[in-house]
């Protein structure tokens, strides 16, 4: 007999084991699940920068949370509703998140003396009443796993390794979820070890049982799908979307897309995207290091390619200098900065937005470069395909920053056709631009568009077109070597005129004020839409007037902003850094913004915000 | 007979030649209009006027050529060529000619660099275009001093080298740029000299026939900050006891007579000794093709600081797969099992695995 269903509007659900519990592949299944129901979500992933930090230890714990909804939402959520606990460790480092009232499903088996010990629980929180303002589910995750599995012809700790499996199944009956789709992805897995399929197979319907039979759960729940636009969706991360934005953007232009990287988190899966993008003539070269990732990248465009290089904040100081000679040669480049804790190595599988500095500044000499920030993981296909399409038409460097959070966090996203996608146009020089004081005709490199500022494109190959570019300074026009006071100046300003002439081409900054009577405006910029967004939302049903703003395009700026601003008595801008976007728009626009910062290596939570945005609105109604 | 009558690849197989009858290229078709500024009797200059000399041989059309250069005198050279050329930065010049490379193979692709870009600060880009085996051809411009920067020792300077950064002498060893490329697997690996126009046109010759990296050290002359450190083998009389000309299948000697001979000192190496003491069946013949490189490398380690003896020539000569050649071809299969690259094909690869789609409502 089945058991009674309970409508939920959402659900916040977060995975927390050891690093080795597979945690990810678990939370990655749910959400494809979730995602092919049709439910809006949000995820965030959590892990060690260790591969396998100590076991059993807090500092091992790898949790992934999603949220899913039958409404439109924003992010991962505040607080799980669910926590799943593999062992000791997962509970005590997630327990602090739990509000009273939520659901735990910890694995009984794993609450041993030994491993209490290990993260300093005296007794066990599952027996010693502890844990009473709490929903918890104590049960023998890998025992009965392990029962299941009795007839399995693999190991003991092959069997084992299939809890995860167990608790997925238990989780897809709880939420009302069908297993075939995750059925389907583990025959494609496991399709060449067939005992490890079976076993894998047999442990996630093991877990599907136990909660349809088992008197430890009553009810379980259903959280129906979300209204969405008609179209095609999948589920997306941010780093497979950066990818597809690149090597459409690419496509659209009839150019090739040659990446040169080196692997660094949590930038590499770009890298392993595109690698596998070799049907559509993406070229990737795996550098020695990130000089050389960038270099290669400088040469592809130097070539005619589109040259891509893709790194997080280490990453992107090393290269540096080559950004520099990209802004002096004026070619089309694309450097990805998916942004991660710092200074130095930092905090290497967490997420900050204390990049944009760098990105800004970060090069010897006037050194202007585009900047562009992808605000969620969907977005980061349509980021990438805007720095593109900077990078050609104005044929400059353009730094993309995304962040640990969208590289790894997921969301649905509805496919694009090709045919609602802008065409980029590379517009390569095939004749003399120019004439010499003789009358022959000649190419002039530096010989700029008189709208959009860019020289031309000329590609080795090109007949009678042969000349030199350097780093070093160049003549106008001619871009033979220069070292003219006069013209100097006339470069670096027609550099940095070229840059802020991009803010022609790009759109206004749009201001979300539903009454147009707020005083308030909240600014934010990348990654932080998202809690932002739901934060305004917050606040706004408890009456709070503000209106809110997202910046895609950090240098130049909508040439609007500055208007924007000022027009609101109080801006405030939350940031994941100590007030970069505060700094730069205080100085270009002096308007006396206040900042909101944290650097926890975690997104904002949006319940969070919205006491800040409430306070700021009350604080200028005083 | 040439390489590619043997059916080796051939580092100009996919750029474009001139067809038949078209009007010859000669070095005026590779000179550029820009003023030379090397300092009167610089070295550099004699390499320039080979190069320019030896480009016409190819048959390739000037706007298929693309030199790369990172900083440094020698880095100035892409300015004086008329071919589509780059002056990058310090050291990237390998790592950015790479990224020509793979994106064209249409081009042939050259570096000029020194012994300060290449083995200091671009140290790690030249060692691993060599392994990689990129078809790029590296013409290392050795004078074993930073000129640029008006006089600091260099990698390749002997230890105790006197100059204004090291006023009591230098204390690190140097590099023996040979040596290090061939620990690093380059396919292709020669020595030439600044001066020498007929040795260092067939070394071309042969480098640009390779197909892969070809490295080229060329002992250069500068005559500002490290006049006559290659003098003693400029002069006639004092080179033949000092240069062993190293030509394939030939016996290994040096010497007006070839009088001296080399012969493996029984697994530790080369020696050099009286013809009359050698035994015949042990002389050292020169094999740049074997699979082995050892013998190559003993013989990049027959130079000492003094130059009582070094080697010339091409130390080796190998056909290996090339990376750039490797990286297209992983492409255009996957292309070719793939089908036309169209919109349908994007919008497939975009939508993955799992999708569902919502109706109008
Ligand atoms: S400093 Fe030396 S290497 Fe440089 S141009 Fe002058 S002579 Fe040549």
């Amino acid at each position: 007999m089945s058991k009674p269903t309970q409508q939920l509007d959402q659900v916040v659900i977060r995975f927390a084991g050891d690093s080795g519990d597979g945690m990810q592949l678990t939370g990655d299944r749910f959400t494809s699940d979730a995602a092919v129901f049709g439910n809006d979500l949000a995820t965030l992933p959590n892990y060690p920068a260790e591969i396998r930090a100590p076991q059993g230890t807090i500092l091992g714990v790898s949790s992934f949370q999603l949220h899913i909804a039958d409404h439109h939402i924003q992010t991962p959520g505040d607080a799980p509703n669910v926590l799943v606990a593999m062992n000791p460790a997962a509970l005590k480092a997630n327990l602090g998140d739990l509000p009273r009232g939520a659901m735990i499903i910890a694995d009984t088996d794993e609450f041993s003396t030994r491993n209490l010990g290990k993260v300093g629980y005296a007794a066990n929180p599952l027996a010693d009443g502890s844990l009473s303002s709490y929903h918890v589910h104590a049960l023998g995750l890998t025992s009965l796993t392990v029962e299941a599995l009795a007839d399995a012809e693999i190991t003991r700790k092959e069997k084992e390794r299939a809890k995860n499996m167990f608790a997925l199944g238990l989780l897809l009956w709880l939420y009302s979820r069908p297993t075939d789709s995750t059925e389907r992805f583990l025959t494609s897995k496991f399709g060449k070890k067939p005992e490890v399929l079976a076993a894998n197979l047999a442990a996630l319907k093991a877990g599907y049982n136990y909660g349809e039979t088992s008197e430890d759960f009553a009810v379980h729940y259903e959280v129906a799908a979300a209204p969405m636009r008609a179209g095609t969706y999948r589920n997306v991360t941010g780093n497979a979307a950066t990818a597809y934005g690149l090597a459409t953007a690419a496509y659209k232009g009839g150019l090739r897309l040659v990446l040169g990287s080196y692997p660094i988190t949590p930038a590499s899966e770009i890298l392993h995207n595109l690698a596998a993008m070799k049907r559509v003539g993406v070229t990737t070269v795996q550098a020695e290091d990130e000089i050389a990732g960038i270099g290669v990248a400088l040469g592809a465009s130097y070539a005619g390619a589109l040259g891509v290089t893709t790194t997080s904040g280490p990453g992107l100081a090393l290269k540096t200098e080559t950004v520099g000679l990209a802004v002096t040669l004026e070619l089309p480049l694309v450097v990805v900065d998916v942004q991660r804790g710092g200074p130095s190595t930092g905090l290497p599988t967490k997420t900050e937005q204390a990049d944009l500095l760098q990105a800004m500044f970060g090069r010897n000499g006037e050194s202007p470069v585009a900047i562009i920030a992808a605000q969620s993981p969907a977005d980061c296909f349509s980021a990438a395909f805007e720095a593109c399409r900077i990078a050609v038409t104005y044929r400059t460097p353009v730094i993309l920053l995304t962040d640990g959070y969208l590289a790894n966090g997921s969301e649905p996203w509805r496919l694009p056709t090709m045919a609602e996608l802008p065409e980029l146009v590379p517009a390569f020089t095939t004749e003399p631009n120019h004439t010499k004081t003789d009358g022959t005709p000649m190419l002039a490199p530096y010989k700029r568009d008189p709208v959009t500022l860019a020289r031309p494109w000329t590609i080795p190959g090109t007949p009678g077109l042969q000349h030199r570019i350097g780093g070093i300074e160049k003549a106008d026009i001619t871009g033979e070597i220069n070292y003219e006071p006069d013209n100097h100046e006339k470069m670096v300003r027609l550099r940095q005129a070229k840059v802020d002439g991009i803010a022609a081409s790009i759109t206004p900054l749009d201001v979300d004020d539903p009454d147009g009577d707020a005083e308030v405006l909240i600014l934010g910029w990348g990654s932080t839409y998202g809690p932002i967004a739901a934060a305004v939302a917050e606040a706004r049903k408890e009456g709070a007037k503000v209106a809110r703003a997202h910046l895609r395009h950090l240098n130049p700026f909508p040439a609007n902003t500055g208007e924007v601003l000022r027009s609101y008595a109080k801006v405030v801008v939350p940031e994941m850094n100590l007030g970069q976007l505060a700094l730069l728009l205080r100085a270009k626009y002096l308007v006396d913004v206040t900042s909101h910062t944290a650097v926890r290596g975690l997104p904002f939570r949006s319940s969070e915000l919205a006491e800040v945005i409430v306070a700021a609105t009350k604080e200028l109604s005083k | 007979m040439t390489l590619t009558d043997i059916g080796m690849p051939h580092g100009l197989d996919l750029v474009p030649r001139l067809p038949e009858g078209a009007a010859p290229l000669n070095r005026k078709s590779f000179t550029s209009d820009q003023e030379v500024r090397w300092c009167p009797g610089c070295g550099d200059y004699a390499i320039l006027s080979a190069v320019q000399s030896f480009l016409p041989e190819l048959g390739v059309a000037p706007e298929n050529v693309v030199v790369v250069s990172g900083i440094g005198c020698s880095s100035r050279f892409p300015y004086y060529v008329d071919t589509y050329g780059m002056h990058s930065i310090h050291g990237r010049a390998p790592a950015i000619a790479t990224g020509v490379a793979v994106a064209r193979p249409d081009l042939s692709v050259w570096v000029a660099t020194g012994d300060g870009d290449a083995l200091s600060i671009g140290g790690n880009h030249l060692i691993h275009a060599m392994r990689r085996n990129v078809n790029l051809k590296i013409l290392l411009f050795n004078n074993e001093i930073y000129g640029l920067t008006k006089g600091q020792y260099s990698p390749t300077s002997p230890t105790g080298t006197v100059t204004k950064s090291t006023p009591t002498g230098s204390v690190d060893r140097p590099f023996n740029p040979v040596s290090l490329a061939l620990g690093s697997e380059a396919t292709f690996v020669a020595r030439t000299m600044d001066s020498d126009r007929k040795h260092f046109t067939e070394v071309l010759r042969a480098a640009a026939a390779h197909r892969g990296t070809a490295l080229i050290e060329i002992l250069q002359n500068c005559p500002i900050f490290n006049d006559g450190a290659y003098d003693v083998l400029k002069d006639r009389t004092s080179a033949q006891s000092r240069i062993l000309w190293l030509e394939a299948g030939e016996e290994v000697t040096v010497g007006a007579e070839k009088e001296t001979v080399a012969v493996w000192s029984g697994g530790s190496g080369i020696n050099l000794i009286p013809r009359s003491e050698a035994e015949p069946a042990l002389i050292l013949h020169h094999d740049p093709a074997a699979a082995d490189p050892s013998q190559a490398f003993a013989l990049s380690r027959l130079d000492d600081p003094a130059l009582s003896h070094i080697a010339m020539g091409i130390f080796r000569q190998v056909s290996a797969p090339a990376y750039d050649d490797g990286v297209r071809a992983q492409v255009d299969a996957a292309r070719s099992a793939a089908g036309p690259v169209d919109d349908a094909a994007m919008e497939k690869l975009l939508a993955g695995g799992d999708t569902w789609t919502v109706g109008e409502s």
